[in-house]
């Protein structure tokens, strides 16, 4: 019997799995996939966003600048890549400044500290590829950019050093409950646990209704992007908003933490949580409402495009609190943008819920707030990384020559706690094969290195989920040689 | 810090050319970078005939024709390290290296000769919409699973460019027991050689759709299927035309770039159009002893190529380390005009040719029936008549120096009609 099991992997789940190892708890985390962060949190537009579109009164706006305060120190902490490289919501036209005006006063009603309304020539001085047409900006210090997968990734890591436990590829079918808790039935074995955290993203409406009357519904909205080589990362230096319509917040433009840059999302409702395919046409309109910003973007650098699913709730606000009907049964639903800012602010939240609900555990005293360090070899001067290759040939062994990772890195990434098991796991950690190859060289040696280091045939390891086979078998050739 | 006369990036065709060349030019400290665990570069995983018609009159396999190459280095008792990354070259003629062995080191070196290679263009890089499942490869990592690990990449295959690497591997998986449906090439004609079209294609019933791109990609976990069709001049899709297949791999064979990353932070100025290095007489790039040859400089279809051109920038490198160069400014650039795309070298130093000059040059669209002329001004340096002419072909003309010396200023490289005979 579990204290407390978490259903979902994303940054939600694994921010209050982290939050929760505080405590004397017994906590399991589910994830359905292979990875965690293999939801939205990895395909988002990874702003920390400062807190001024969210309506005042709402939880949104409220976890959203708490949320945005406390990342200094959890990324610290986490040693998470994070910057705050400030941003701007841009004025296209006289007609667009009442909105304008209308984000600032919102923002200094949600307590956003510093905003800033900058004339047009003032936002081109700071940012000299914006487009002409631009009259008046909001700019806000607070803005800044993070990774998403990573923190996702670090909190589980961490949480797990601190005694949480995980599950993954396994996915919760069903709810029944039972005399002190719940059992969840899932496609391994049953699941037992006193306290149930509902943070399955875009399907945690029909988990909600696994145990409850339905209370509300996930509209899956797509978002699709392109992803630039490191060469155009300095395009600009802060995120770029236009002024918010009735759609969502619009396209930005934007540096990323790892030095690319990020052009999107546009926003269309799609049937299901498996639509994750770009379109020419919504890449297309990307581009174009993207131009209004800055018109100069060299699309002949684009390295990749992907999509994105807003879990957007038909009730417009985040959905956080316990069932009432269900008592024990907490939801963390609906949790669209800004769910990555306000993430910090949810776990502390939820996790004062649960406190309250088991009677006030007592703090985990073998709790540590940080992470065994990652080693970043490119990074490290000359005489630190013969040392290291002193210690292990493999960091001696470049494997990804676009992001120069070491064999060293990839077999560290595979054997830490919640550790990567597929060839996008590893991506997602370390990013060789996000370079301008995109995997060409790597891909090959990284698929040899899983084989190797999780002890199964080449063959069996795989891009992603179970289904995403990368070889299918022996050629004729090696069988034949083999037989002869 | 480790000093050289000559060191070498790159164990491919390219740099084991160049260092032999080098070593019996005279230079005798060379010493070849390798970051792979064997030598021979791309030569290794290209199992097919093909290799070595014009060097040594006969059909050779890639790794045959390495061996070659590797024997004789070997007997010339050059130096070389494997697994080792050239992680920075610097105008100083300094590189710094890492590797398992020996660490981090930086080096010295009197000449350098860059021989990278190239790198395969990938999916991002073009754009196909869609999703993002296992089963999408490019035809070089799919050749290198196949051929060197002996695994199968997929059963039923579309392939995207008619590169040779992508013919090829269509040939490759078929005799693996693949069933290739369809090679779709964006362009009105192949990159690749004839030769391959006929013997990877047309002996397997394979089609081969020109004017037809990848529409979409479908397939959540594994490729299940992909949409062709036809595009127009402007190379968008017409509607209408799409033909959809099931299939579980997709092949991308969409060109080569050369892998000029250490170049640019040494430096070294590029051609926006070969990707490679700006040139002169001696294969020296525009930082002064660092040479360059192979894919590197320009994307070669044949081995054989690439071999005479690293050998000139080995015997070049050797001769500037033992003071035969003569320094100073070109007297001549070249220039590609009319149906030429571009002319490798770029600059020429008329003293330095010791015999003769070899330009080198790709044509813009498939041509019949043509000179191609190297003029000086208005003056014909070299008139040659080709039958076909076509992209997915290097050419070459060979000028004597005697026909170069006193000239300055431009040579500039065209396409003219030929006169209809009565
Ligand atoms: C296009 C787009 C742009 C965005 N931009 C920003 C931004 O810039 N800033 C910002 O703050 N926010 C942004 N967001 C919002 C942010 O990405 C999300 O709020 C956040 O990632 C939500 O995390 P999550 O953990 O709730 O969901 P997810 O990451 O989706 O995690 C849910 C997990 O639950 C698992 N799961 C589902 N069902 C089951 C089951 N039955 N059994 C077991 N596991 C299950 C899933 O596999 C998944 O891993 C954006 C979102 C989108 C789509
Ligand atoms: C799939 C394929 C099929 C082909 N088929 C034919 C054919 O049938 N007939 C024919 O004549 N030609 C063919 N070719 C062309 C011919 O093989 C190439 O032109 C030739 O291999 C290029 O030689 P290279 O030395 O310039 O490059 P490569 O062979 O690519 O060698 C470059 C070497 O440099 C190394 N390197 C790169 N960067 C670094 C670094 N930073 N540090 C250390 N080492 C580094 C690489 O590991 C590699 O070993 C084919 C090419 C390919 C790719």
């Amino acid at each position: 019997m579990f204290d407390i099991t978490i259903i979902g992997g994303g940054v939600i789940g694994c921010l209050i799995g982290r939050e929760l190892s505080r405590y004397r708890v017994k906590t399991l985390l589910i994830e359905k996939d292979s990875d965690i962060a293999n939801g939205t949190t990895k395909a988002n537009s990874a702003i920390v966003h400062a807190g001024f579109d969210a309506k005042p009164g709402t939880l949104k706006g409220k976890f959203n600048v708490e949320g945005n305060a406390l990342y200094d120190r959890v990324c610290g902490e986490l040693s998470v890549p994070f910057k705050r490289n400030g941003s701007m919501v841009l004025a296209f036209s006289e007609s667009e400044l009442p909105e304008l005006y209308n984000l600032e006063k919102r923002g200094r009603q949600n307590g956003v500290p510093g905003l800033e309304l900058i004339s047009g020539d003032e936002a081109r001085r700071r940012e000299p590829h914006l487009a002409k047409e631009v009259v008046e900006a909001l700019y806000a210090p607070t803005g800044g950019i993070v990774s998403p997968w990573d923190l996702a990734i670090a909190a589980a890591e961490n949480a797990i050093d601190n005694g949480m436990e995980m599950s993954l590829d396994t996915e919760v079918t069903g709810i029944e409950r039972i005399p002190d808790g719940y059992r969840l039935i899932t496609t391994g074995t049953a699941i037992e646990s006193r306290i149930v955290i509902n943070c399955a993203g875009l399907h945690s409406d029909r988990i909600h209704n696994m145990v409850a009357t339905p209370a509300f519904k996930i509209i899956p909205r797509r978002g699709e992007y392109f992803v630039f080589d490191r060469s155009e990362g300095n395009h600009v230096s802060h995120t770029i908003f236009q002024c918010p319509t009735p759609n969502g917040k619009g396209v930005l433009i934007s540096p990323s933490v790892h030095g690319n840059l990020l052009v999107g999302p546009n926003a269309e409702a799609v049937q299901d949580a498996e639509h994750t395919e770009t379109t020419a046409a919504g890449l297309a309109s990307v581009r174009e409402a993207a131009s209004k910003s800055s018109p100069d973007v060299a699309y002949s650098a684009v390295i990749t495009s992907f999509a994105g699913l807003r879990a957007t709730p038909d009730t417009g606000d985040f959905i956080i609190g316990e069932v009432k009907e269900a008592p024990g049964f907490i939801d963390v639903a609906g949790i669209e943008s800004p769910g990555l800012t306000a993430a910090p602010a949810i776990a502390i939240h939820v996790t004062e819920l649960v406190r309250e609900r088991l009677g006030n555990p007592a703090a985990n005293p073998e709790f540590t707030p940080t992470r065994r360090p990652m080693v970043h070899f490119s990074h490290l001067p000359a005489e630190a990384k013969s040392a290291w290759i002193q210690k292990d040939p493999r960091f001696g062994r470049i494997v990804c020559r676009c992001e120069s990772i070491t064999e060293g890195e990839i077999v560290d990434a595979i054997h830490r706690n919640a550790g990567a098991r597929t060839v996008d796991g590893v991506k997602r950690r370390l990013r060789p094969g996000m370079g301008r190859c995109q995997g060409g060289f790597c891909g090959p040696r990284v698929v040899e290195i899983l084989a190797r280091e999780l002890n199964i045939p080449m063959t069996e390891v795989r891009k992603d989920r179970p289904a995403s086979v990368l070889l299918t078998g022996v050629t004729k050739s090696a069988s034949e040689a083999v037989i002869a | 810090m480790n000093t050289y006369e000559i060191i070498v990036v790159g164990g491919g065709p390219a740099g084991l050319a160049a260092a032999i060349e080098a070593h019996k030019s005279g230079a005798k400290n060379i010493l070849i970078l390798e970051r792979d665990r064997e030598l021979g570069g791309i030569l290794q995983q290209c199992i097919h005939n093909g290799f070595g018609l014009h060097i040594f009159k006969e059909e050779l396999t890639g790794p045959e024709y390495a061996e070659r190459f590797i024997r004789e280095m070997d007997a010339l008792g050059i130096e070389y390290r494997l697994d080792t990354m050239v992680l920075e070259v610097r105008n100083d003629r300094t590189v710094d290296i890492i590797s398992s062995k020996h660490g981090f080191e930086t080096l010295q070196a009197k000449a350098i000769v860059l021989a990278m290679g190239c790198r395969e263009r990938t999916r991002g890089a073009i754009n196909i919409p869609g999703t993002r499942p296992a089963g999408v490869y490019s035809a070089g990592a799919a050749q290198r699973f196949v051929n060197m690990e002996g695994l199968m990449v997929g059963k039923r295959v579309v392939v995207l460019g008619s590169g040779d690497i992508g013919l090829i591997m269509a040939r490759r998986m078929t005799l693996e027991g693949a069933k290739v449906l369809a090679v779709a090439e964006i362009l009105p004609y192949s990159g690749g050689l004839t030769r391959n079209i006929v013997q990877c294609l047309y002996d397997y019933d394979i089609p081969l759709y020109l004017s037809h791109t990848i529409t979409s990609i479908e397939g959540r976990d594994r490729v299940e299927g992909v949409t062709i069709a036809q595009v127009d001049t402007k190379r968008q899709p017409i509607p209408g035309t799409e033909i959809h297949y099931d299939c579980d791999t997709l092949l991308l064979s969409v060109g080569l770039i050369p892998e000029n990353e250490l170049s640019k932070t040494a430096g070294i100025q590029l051609d926006p159009v070969t990707g490679g290095p700006v040139v002169n007489e001696c294969m020296e790039t525009s930082v002064p002893g660092i040479f360059a040859c192979g894919n590197v400089v320009q994307v070669h279809d044949l081995v054989d190529w690439v071999t005479e051109e690293s050998r000139k920038a080995g015997r070049n490198a050797a001769r500037l380390v033992l003071g035969q160069i003569t320094e100073g400014e070109p007297d001549l650039r070249t220039r590609a005009n009319h149906g030429v795309r571009y002319v490798v070298p770029h600059t020429i130093r008329i003293e330095n040719i010791e015999k003769e000059i070899d330009l080198m040059m790709r044509v813009t669209d498939p041509f019949k029936n043509k000179y191609l002329v190297v003029k000086h001004g208005e003056d014909v340096v070299k008139k040659v008549r080709k039958a076909h002419l076509t992209p997915g072909e290097m050419e070459s003309m060979k000028i004597p120096v005697e026909k170069l010396r006193g000239l300055t200023g431009e040579l500039t490289v065209c396409l003219e009609e030929v006169a209809h005979e009565a």
